[in-house]
Formats: structure tokens, sequence, C-alpha cells
């Protein structure tokens, strides 16, 4: 039931034999060596993100995944363009369809964003204007972008709220975000976002500030407009049961850097970066039987070895050994995938079981299951 | 939206009761007989006598305040110890040249200070941030007199480029019809004596208004830097907005909700601060006026004058409200 | 969730202001506060003015070679010429005769004489009124905030001159004129420092408990409110600097002419300004540059103490 709705142009293709690291043609977004180090007047400087090259296919989705502070959040603002002038370096490349967004004037970043790139932030009771209606900040984006007039740019609203499963979006459009639930403030923000069908979104934890109920509902949607867009995705989560539900190619981040990516289908079946298998071992799965113990990975993300040092996962890491603390290591591809680890865990991984379902307790992505195949029934149903 | 005015006005009434128990004691406080104090030092025996008659003075306590509210109620102010004029009368007849230096200061207040605030508070910390900053500093601790007079002699008296005092040359001959000098040149269109009345009110008014540019300036750089970091404006941004746009529909829409409040505070300010801008400069509005019954404890004066400025005060402030629940629709609705 | 790595976490994720910091209402805010003040140059500039300020005011005599308003060069100005610098009187003369200087000199005295009493008074009722409002709550509380609303509706200035009306012109009437107009100030500030105590987290977790409401307002909620007050009281003290020339400009102020009073000067050099200006600048600056100094402070106290300014 799976495979054939791999088709058309800009829909994602579902191959879990495609290489990790692509480049080949139909590449929309590369980044290349992004490094962001923050700098504030009398303080050191931070290197938030470091080393992190990635590419997106037209349609592909793409997960980043890590703790809070891993950089999954730095990069996208990166890549954005939205990070502050001041306090932030930026370095490397974003090509985005040929052109480097990192290079670009501001004036250009305008034209890109909103348009090409959008992107959903994640708290959605603080990412809204309180003092203006919905339907002005849904169409002012449509109308900075196209050439339309209020009432066509109205309708479009009307379309972009329904289709985020808005009831009665004709009357939301006069009113403030106050007096809408946080999910309902999300889908507008999703609506925003897919306003000009962007070729690349960018979703940035988009669940975690909800209730736990209205969490897969989101997510739903999003799954389903982005299939109907045929836009690129990138899902940036902590929640490794997102990614099983939605994301072709994993990149899992440590503090600034990517330690390990890969397809999902691998990456899940057999984690190899010590890390990932922390964060696998801390989810709870339906393979495993009830009453096992969830393991969670020991110390905390404020437990770094700067990585100029060696491994910043070294304090929490039960796999390593004496070079880990001597030398930084480097994103080697090995495999299936690339790796950043000397002593990486074997396959089969610490779990074991290789066709679970990592269930995520809060979100019915759980149902999803691991092997690159979509049987949410809302996907099906989108299909042409 | 309508209850909430009438919540608001609801919330005036004790105020004004209070206030006017406070001023029945404040008479009542005064040195010496209380009709003499309404009378003057100069009053005949007979008058004192119809005085406290009237007045009831020689009444239980609070029979003698319902009558002193009966008298508020119907008008009856009393006349100036000093000139003898109603006092009533003579704050018509001032009321629109305190009302048109306000304007006037707070146009240069308002005008001048929310680009600059918006300025500072785009990048806290930048050199023109200090600089705005600095300078607002020394705007709040310059006295409104001392700046006054040095307003005065450098640009009246030294260079001679404006007028020292009054609001009109005396010279000029216009009709007056609203006593709002300028709005009286606008109505029968004599242009000169129109641009004369603005001239007259350059000095003062950036006198008057230096304070409230200072505030006004610090409550809207305070308040951008604090919504130049808000969710919404990084959503405005991600949105390829225009950057104009960004800035006046995300940004000054929502930092302008404090700014508003503040604008309405500085009335308080600004009818304290027009008794000394006034008399340094012979504008002759209420706080002139009030100068000069202050020097000659022209009793009836100062109580008639501080009721009708706790009363425009306070309904300022009610309008300040108002307006607030009309940009912000979070008060609205609660 | 906190990001420690990442820069721009504060907006998302700052900590609740008072409620981590804020179950030992002393030492850590405190020394951190001082931290951050030794390192900020407005408070030191400040603190300067203000030490310079005390410093002349206690010294007056020690400092200035002429008593205040000794008029032994009365014959030396006229209507048209008051003697500007020269041997023996730096500033030169007042109009009446008096050595500028030592007038100046004295004057801080009575600025900061009449400025610490009046913003001591006004505390001291003001903090006593907010503080019945803030801890009783209900009844006591309207009754209260009604009282301050009705003091509000009155400007300062105009709150000071009635006073001074029924009072009669001496120093005292001015001090208590001065400390009125700031009541309302201190009572609505601790109220609301207050009532946003009571609400926080540990004030909560106080009452869970079963800590009783006399000693958590007295031992938790009053404590943390005093960083503000004292903000309040420094900044007021440079208003009442101010509103005490102000009053003496509108000749509500001392009226004993042996003493000196910037206003006053101001006010008396009004008349020969076109000739002699020093003789209103100095007066001017002088009230201007202590003021300063209490700003100074009271803002970068403010900045110190605000655990969310890390600027």
């Amino acid at each position: 039931m799976s495979e054939d709705i791999v088709q058309g142009p800009g829909l994602r293709t579902q191959d879990d034999a495609r290489p990790a690291h692509p480049g080949s043609d139909d590449s929309l977004l590369s980044v290349q060596d992004l490094r962001v180090v923050f700098t504030r007047r009398g303080e050191k400087s931070t290197v938030a993100v470091d080393e992190v090259s990635f590419d997106i296919r037209r349609g592909e989705h793409l997960g980043l995944v890590g703790e809070s502070g891993s950089g999954k959040s730095v990069t996208s603002l990166a890549i954005m363009g939205l990070l502050p002038a001041r306090g932030a370096e930026v370095s490397g490349k974003a090509v985005f369809d040929g052109e480097d967004l990192l290079a670009a004037s501001s004036r250009r970043m305008r034209e890109v964003r909103g348009r090409d790139i959008a992107m959903v932030f994640q708290d959605p009771m603080t990412s809204l204007n309180p003092v203006v209606t919905i339907g002005t900040q849904i169409s002012e984006v449509i109308r900075s972008h196209r050439q339309v007039d209020k009432n066509e740019a109205r309708e479009r609203a009307v379309d972009l709220l329904g289709r985020v499963s808005i009831p009665d979006p004709g009357r939301r459009l006069k009113e403030y975000p106050h007096q809408l639930s946080g999910g309902m403030r999300q889908r507008v923000l999703i609506a925003i976002a897919l306003a000009n069908e962007p070729r690349l979104l960018i979703a940035d934890e988009p669940t975690t500030a909800l209730d736990v109920t209205i969490q897969a509902q989101i997510l739903e949607i999003l799954k389903a407009v982005v299939v109907e867009t045929g836009s690129a995705l990138i899902m940036i989560t902590h929640d490794l049961g997102v990614v099983a539900g939605l994301c072709d190619t994993v990149h899992v981040m440590y503090q600034g850097r990517v330690v390990e990516s890969a397809a999902r289908r691998p990456l899940f079946a057999t984690p190899r970066h010590p890390y990932t298998g922390g964060l696998l071992a801390s989810v709870p799965r339906l393979d495993t039987p009830r009453g096992g113990k969830l393991l969670p990975i020991p110390g905390s993300p404020t437990d770094v070895l700067p990585w100029a040092q060696g491994c910043a996962f070294v304090p929490r890491c039960p796999n390593s050994i004496d070079v880990c603390s001597q030398h930084p290591p480097a994103l080697e591809p090995e495999g299936d995938r690339s790796l950043r680890c000397y002593n990486p865990l074997d396959d089969p991984p610490v779990r074991g079981a290789t066709d679970g379902l990592p269930q995520h307790s809060r979100t019915t992505t759980a149902a999803s299951s691991l092997d690159g195949r979509d049987e949410s029934p809302s996907f099906d149903r989108k299909q042409p | 939206m309508l209850r909430f005015v009438v919540r608001r006005i609801g919330l005036m009434i004790p105020v004004l009761i209070g206030l006017s128990i406070l001023l029945f004691v404040w008479i009542r406080a005064l040195p010496g007989d209380p009709a003499r104090a309404l009378l003057g030092q100069r009053a005949t025996p007979e008058a004192i006598e119809r005085v406290s008659e009237v007045y009831g003075f020689n009444d239980p306590l609070l029979q003698q305040y319902f009558t002193y509210v009966g008298r508020l109620l119907q008008g009856d102010f009393g006349t100036s110890t000093r000139d003898g004029r109603g006092v009533v009368t003579t704050f018509v007849e001032q009321f629109p040249a305190t009302v048109e230096l306000s304007i006037a200061a707070l146009l240069f207040a308002v005008i001048l200070g929310i680009p600059l605030g918006y300025w500072a508070g785009r990048r806290t910390g930048g050199w023109i941030d200090n600089l705005v900053v600095s300078g607002s500093l020394l705007g709040v601790v310059t006295p409104v007199f001392f700046l006054a007079i040095l307003l005065k002699l450098v640009f009246a008296d030294w260079l001679g480029w404006l007028p020292t005092s009054r609001r009109q040359d005396a010279r000029i001959d216009a009709t007056h019809i609203t006593n709002f000098y300028v709005l009286d040149g606008l109505l029968t269109r004599e242009w000169d004596a129109m641009w004369d009345a603005v001239v007259h009110l350059v000095l003062p008014g950036i006198a008057l208004g230096t304070i409230p540019l200072a505030i006004i300036v610090r409550i809207t750089r305070a308040s951008v830097a604090e919504v130049i970091g808000e969710d919404y404006v990084r959503t405005a941004n991600s949105k390829g907005l225009n950057p104009s746009t960004v800035r006046n529909r995300h940004v000054l829409r929502n930092a302008m909700l404090p700014v508003m409040t503040t604008i309405g505070l500085q009335t308080g300010l600004l009818l304290s601060g027009a008794v000394l801008t006034e008399t340094v400069f012979e504008f002759n509005g209420i706080g002139r006026y009030l100068y000069l019954s202050i020097s000659q404890l022209d009793y009836p004066v100062l109580q008639g004058y501080i009721l009708f400025i706790a009363l425009i005060y306070s309904l300022v402030n009610l309008l300040v409200d108002v307006s607030y629940g009309l940009i912000d629709p979070r008060v609205r609705v609660s | 969730m906190t990001m420690p790595m990442d820069p721009l976490a504060p907006t998302l994720s700052s900590p609740a202001p008072g409620a981590d910091d804020s179950n030992a209402p002393g030492t850590s805010l405190w020394l951190g506060a001082w931290r951050r003040l030794r390192r900020n140059p407005a408070a030191i500039i400040g603190g300067a003015l203000i030490l310079a300020f005390v410093l002349v005011a206690v010294f007056a005599p020690l400092i200035a070679q002429y008593p205040a308003n000794s008029t032994q060069w009365s014959d030396e100005v006229s209507l048209t010429s008051v003697p500007g610098p020269r041997e023996g009187n730096i500033l030169g003369l007042d109009r009446y005769g008096s050595d500028l200087f030592s007038q100046l000199i004295y004057g801080a005295r009575q600025s900061l004489i009449v400025g610490v009493v009046s913003t001591v008074l006004g505390l001291v009722f003001g903090a006593t009124l907010g503080i019945i409002a803030g801890g009783l709550g209900s009844w006591a509380d309207t009754i209260v905030m009604r009282i301050v609303d009705i003091m509000l509706s009155v400007p300062s200035l105009l709150l000071a001159v009635s006073i001074v009306a029924v009072l009669g012109q001496n120093r005292y009437a001015v001090m208590i004129a001065i400390a009125a107009a700031q009541i309302p100030i201190f009572a609505r500030l601790l109220r609301g420092t207050m009532l946003s105590q009571s609400r926080s987290d540990y004030v909560l977790a106080a009452t869970s408990l079963g800590l009783r409401r006399k000693s958590i307002v007295l031992g938790h909620v009053l404590p943390n409110s005093l960083g503000p007050t004292i903000v309040q009281a420094t900044l007021n003290l440079s208003t009442a600097i101010i509103e005490v020339a102000a009053l003496s400009f509108l000749g509500l102020g001392e009226s004993d002419p042996a003493v000196a009073e910037w206003g006053r000067m101001l006010v008396a050099a009004q008349d020969r300004f076109d000739s002699s200006p020093q003789l209103a600048l100095w007066p001017g600056f002088a009230i201007a540059v202590s003021a300063l100094g209490f700003t100074l402070l009271g803002e970068a106290l403010r900045e110190a103490l605000d655990p969310k300014g890390r600027r």
C-alpha cells in the first residue's frame, strides 16, 4: 500500500536505499560547513553551530534532531538569515536553488523568505502579533510576495485556513490571536508559512509548546499540507517519534555538530552513535515488553567537552575510549550513513529490535512504522 | 467596549468625591477664618458675614460639606480675591491658552520622542542608544523653569530669533473666536496672526515638552527593545515583509501600548509645568494665573483651579485608557 | 526547558523573574547587584556626584569662604551690573552683594536636607500605605488605592502648593509638601511589588508548607519588595531636589532670607538675566547636576537589581 504513493515531481520519494549524502541534481538546498559563532561584548564567544553540512532534495523530508541547545534552531535561523546582524557570525554556504543564501543581500533574502522558504516556529502563543487580526497576518505575507488585491488575498487566506482545518475560516479572519487556542494558532502559523507554497518549509519544534492531545493533530495537518504542496521539509525536533513518522533522512546534532546522519530506516534500526542510541533507548517503543525500563542518557547537555578538545559527548558517553577526549572526531562516511565517532555502537544496536516502532508516548505518529512506509491515513487520503 | 468605558467612568466617581472632601477640608484648614480665606485679607466684616451665611460656615460640618458640594455642582466656584473675577470665567478664558501650549509641548515630545526612542531601542547598547539615553537623562534632571529661562535668554534675548513672551505680538490685532489663537487664525484666515501665535508657542512648548520628551524617549526605547525580541517579530521577519511593515505594524503597534499610557500620564506633568513655563514666558494661561494667585494666596482660585485640573487630568487618562482599548484587542474583551 | 548554549534563549526561556533567586531574599541578589553596580560607569559617576554633593553640604562652612547671605558687598551691586569672578570671589557676587560661590555651597545644604527629609517622610508614609494595601488586601487595598488615586489626580506640584498654602511658608511646610507628593508613588509601588510577589510560586510554596500569612509577608514578600523601593527612593531624591527649587521659584519656598537656596537664587537672578546670566546659570547647573547624580545612581541600581537585566 505504500510504494505506489510515491509519485509526481516535487513529491518526496521514499526510497531507503538512497544515499544519506546526496548531491544529486534535484538538490534544493545544500548547506556546507555552516558555522555560527555568537559573540557578546565582554563575554567569551560561543560556537553554536559548526561543521554542519547537509543536502535536501526537492520534496524531501529531513529531520534535524537533538536536545535543546544542540544548535538545530540556530542552523535554521542562519539559513533564513534571521540571526541578529550583530553578535552572530555566520560562515559557510547555504546554496538554495543555485544561490548562496548566506551571501545574499538582505533585500534578496526578504524575497526568498516567506515565498521560497517559510518557517513555522515553536511557540504559537507568542509567534503571532497580538494586536493584528489573523486575516491581516495571513494576507500580508501573500501580498508582499504577489501582486494580488485585498480581496484575492482574503480569499486565499480563507482557503488556507480551510486547508489547515480551521472551522469557519471567514469569521476567524477578523479575530485576534488571543481569541484562538494554541492549536488553532499553530494552524494559523502553518497557513501563513504555506501561503505562497514555499519550496522549503522549516518547522522548528512545531508541536513542543502544545498540549499533548493537540500535538498529533498539528503534525497530521503539517504532514498533509506539506505533501499536498510538495514542498521540502526540515523538521527540527528533539522528538524521535515525530521524525519516525515523517522524515526520509535524519541528522542527529549534538552541541552544534552533526554526529550521525542516515536515512530514517537504518538510523532507527541500527543507531551507531552512542548519542543516537541513547536517544532511542530513552523513548518507549512498542516492540519492547511492557514494563521494560527506559534508559535515560546520563548527565545533562551541560556536561560537555569543548569540540576543540575531543568529542563533546564524552562526559555522558558509555562507549568513550581514550582517544575520544584527545582528538575531536570527524564526520566520516561509514556504510549507509555518516558518523562522528571513534567507538560507535555495534550493529545490531542496544535494543536489538530492527522493525520496532519507536512510540513517542505523546503522539500518534508512533503508529507510523519505521520501515519508511507511511501508513498514516491522512497521508493516503491526500494522494491524488 | 461600552461596558469598559462605563466601568472606567465609574472609577472616577470616588476619586471626585474624595477630592471634594479633600478640598473642603483644605479650605477649613487654611490659616484663619475660612470666609476670610475666601474673600481675602481686605474683606469687610459685612462681606465675611454674608459669605459665612451663604456657605453656611456656621452650620454643622457635614451640612457645610453638602452645601459646599451643592455650590460646586451649580458651578459656583466663587470669585478671585485678587481681581474679583469669577473663577469659572477666568478659567474658561485662559484654559485654551494652556491647552494650546500643552499640545505644542506634547507634539514636540511625541514627534521627536518616538523616533528617537525607536532608534535607540532597536539597538540597545549602540552609540545612538547611549547618546539618546544620556540626552534623555539631561532632559529629566533640568528643572523646567531653568530650561525656560535658558531658552528665553539664548533664542529670544541674545539671538532674537523668537519672541520672549506672551501669546501673540501686541501689535497684531487679531480676532479671537475660541481663544485658541492658532485655531482662531485658521478660522478667520488671518494667517499673519496665526503664524505669530505659532511662533510664540515654540520656546514655551520646547521648555514644557522637554521632560515629557525625555520620558517618552525612555519608555519607547525600553518598549521597542522588548518588542523587537518577541517571537512575533521574528515571525514577521520570516515572512519576508517590507522593513517598514515590520516596523509599523509589528514593532511599533505593540511598542506603542505602554507609550500611550505614558503620554496620558504626562498631562499631569504638563499642567504642573505650565505653571512654571507660563510664568517665565508671561504666557496668559491657567498656569500663569495660578502663579499669580499662589503668590497672593488667592484661595478661591486655587481651589477651583485644582479641582478643574484634577478633573481634566482624570478625563484625559480616561480617554487614554479607552484609546488603549482601541489599539489593544485584548483589553477590549476582558 | 533551557538552552544553555543558545544565546537566543533568553527571550524564549528566561526564568520567571524573582521566581528562583528570591527564596533567599538576600545575599546573592544584593551581592550580584553590587558587582554589576561597580562595573557600571553610570553608577560610578552618579555615586561620585552624590558623594561630592553630600560632602559639600556637610562641610559647607569649611568650603565656603563667607557665611551665607553676608551681603557684605551690597554697595558694589547695582541694577545693571553685578561683579563677575574676581579676587576673593571666585564666581563673583550675587545680586544682593553676597559671594556667589559661598551661596551655592550653602544652597547644597538646604537642597540635601529638604530632599532627604521629604523623601524619607514620603517613603515612610507611602510604604506604610502600600504595605497595608498589599499585605492585607481586600477592603484595605480598595480604600488605600482610592486614596492614592485621589492624590495622583492632583499634579504633584499643585498638591505641594496647596499644602504650603495651609502650613505657611517655611522649610517644614516645604518638606511635608514634597513628601506628600511622593506618598502615592511609594504606596503604589510597594503594593504592586507585594502583590506580584504574593502571586509568585515561592509564596505559594511557603503557604502550602503552612507558614502563616504574617510571616510570609514579613519574611519573604517584604524583603523582596525592597529593591524597587530603594530604586524609587533614589530617583525621588532627584525629583525632590528639583521640586524644592520649583516651590521657591513660585515664591512658596524657604522664607528665611538668611538661608541660601538654589531655587530662590534662580528667581532672584531673573531680572538681571541680560546683564549677568551667570547668576542664574550656576544655581541652575547645581540643581541639575545634583539631580543627575541621584538619577544616574537610581537607574543603575534598577538595572543592577533586575534579575533579567544582564546587559
